[in-house]
């Protein structure tokens, strides 16, 4: 397998998801732009107007380039799973110079940057398996204005899905403006501890209007989108209509004396992309 | 009402300037975050190697780029306000400056410091990266770049039309910002 041509792969992949965000954001963000009045509007419409900038100059669209989380699901069929980590990160660290990416690596001891996105655990990579034999990676790079608002809460089960909606709608108030609104909320319920706070992360990975196949968990969503929207914190807490795009909820079996919820709030410039990397080695953006 | 001034944004706009006005700045601002503001609570106006009093600070971390031996903006869209609020009253006070640039609003302790010294908040449009940086057109200082890194250093930017900037606290003490 040709290692350089992987590296190139994982690069494009980086590049499309800091420089172009998907259809279903740019058709959500023009519904609010639609909706919205005075200086939300005027936010909606700089906004817009910086997604076409970027695509065309292939220029990230924000200076915060994020931290960059890879959700890798290796076929078990695949031949050369080792490869993978080695190519990503040396896919960070060109990515960094040549698209170019902020240093957004910092030593948690000293407060040096190390210049290249690379440190210790990070790029963060979580590793799936499925049967066949492609590999589907998808990168979700997140800035930490919306990182920073991220919220886990242990709840004792008698509160119910109530107590569930009021925590998420309380992360949300809280957050205000901080996590340039409109958002997208990811939610997770049950499980532990480390494992709600990442199923929330995956629910952004859903896009925009999908529902979760139950149904008790696709109303849960829509309350909560409603709820959310009638706070009026608005495009970058300005007041308005639109605080979040939408709301994504996943699910894991809990512990009868627990009831874990994990917020992850994603900005508007909800970046990702996905690639599908083949037998032989050629790979394509999916 | 929407103003189209050059910085430093003269005495008699900053009274006018009221919550939701719009505003476009051409002339020099200076960027500082975390690092910077901490950097910069520990030293007296003498010891900067700039002169902010004639700048507009501007809440930012960039993402820039050496194109034949000069530094270009990437992107460069307003970085969280709120982080910098333990700073910004002594700062204003001790500097000089009277234009800040941010996103997501400022606390109360800000609102009594911008009272004091006429001055204004605005924030730009948050993740609008690339539209900030097409407005700038020159990037002629860089300072504590080895020692903070690129996105905590203070850089200093010459912008055209920098905006749409929305006053969200003005120089009487209302506050549009829901933080």
């Amino acid at each position: 397998m040709d290692q350089k041509h992987l590296e190139e792969g994982i690069l494009q992949l980086i590049r499309k998801a800091e420089t172009e965000i998907p259809a279903d954001v740019i058709a959500a963000l023009k519904h609010a732009y639609l909706a919205e009045t005075g200086a939300a509007k005027i936010q909606l419409e700089a906004m817009l107007a910086n997604v076409e900038m970027a695509k065309k100059k292939r220029c990230p669209m924000c200076q915060d380039t994020g931290i960059l989380t890879f959700f890798v699901t290796i076929g078990t069929d695949f031949h050369a799973p080792g490869l993978l980590k080695f190519v990503i990160e040396n896919a960070v660290a060109r990515a960094t110079l040549e698209i170019p990416l902020r240093p957004n690596t910092v030593d948690p001891m000293t407060s040096t940057n190390y210049g290249d996105n690379l440190g210790s655990y990070l790029p963060h990579i979580l590793w799936d398996f499925e049967p066949g034999d492609a590999v589907h990676i998808m990168t979700l790079p997140k800035g930490s204005g919306s990182e920073n608002m991220s919220a886990l809460a242990m709840l004792s089960p008698s509160v119910g899905l109530e107590g569930v909606k009021q925590f998420v709608v309380n992360v949300v108030k809280k957050a205000g403006g901080k996590p340039c609104p409109p958002i997208v909320v990811g939610v997770g319920i049950g499980g532990s501890a480390d494992l709600v706070m990442n199923l929330g992360k995956r629910a952004l990975l859903r896009p925009i209007g999908t529902r979760h196949v139950e149904r008790i968990t696709a109303t849960l969503e829509e309350d909560l989108l409603e709820m959310i929207n009638k706070t009026g914190i608005g495009p970058m807490g300005l007041g308005g209509k639109t605080t979040a795009l939408d709301v994504h909820v996943e699910v894991a079996a809990r512990h009868p004396a627990s009831l874990p919820v994990g917020v992850v709030i994603q900005c508007w410039a909800d970046r990702r992309a996905s690639m599908i990397i083949h037998q032989d080695g050629s790979w394509e953006m999916s | 009402m929407e103003y189209h001034v050059n910085l430093p944004v003269p005495t008699d706009i900053l009274k006018k300037l009221h919550i939701n006005d719009i505003l476009y700045v051409t002339g020099k601002i200076f960027t500082a975050r975390d690092s910077a503001h901490s950097k910069m609570r520990g030293m007296k106006p003498n010891d900067l190697p700039f002169d902010p009093s004639k700048m507009g600070l501007y809440h930012c971390g960039p993402l820039m780029k050496k194109e034949n031996g000069r530094w270009v903006a990437v992107s460069a869209g307003p970085t969280t306000s709120s982080r910098m609020e333990e700073f910004e009253d002594i700062l204003l006070d001790r500097f000089g400056f009277h234009l800040i640039i941010g996103k997501g609003g400022m606390g109360l302790r800000t609102g009594k410091a911008l009272k004091k010294t006429g001055s204004v908040y605005t924030v730009f449009p948050g993740g609008a990266g690339v539209l900030a940086a097409e407005k700038i057109t020159d990037v002629p200082y860089v300072y504590w770049l080895e020692e903070l890194g690129m996105p905590e250093a203070v850089w200093i930017l010459e912008v055209v039309e920098f905006g749409p900037l929305v006053v969200t606290m003005d120089a009487t003490g209302q506050s549009l910002s829901r933080s």
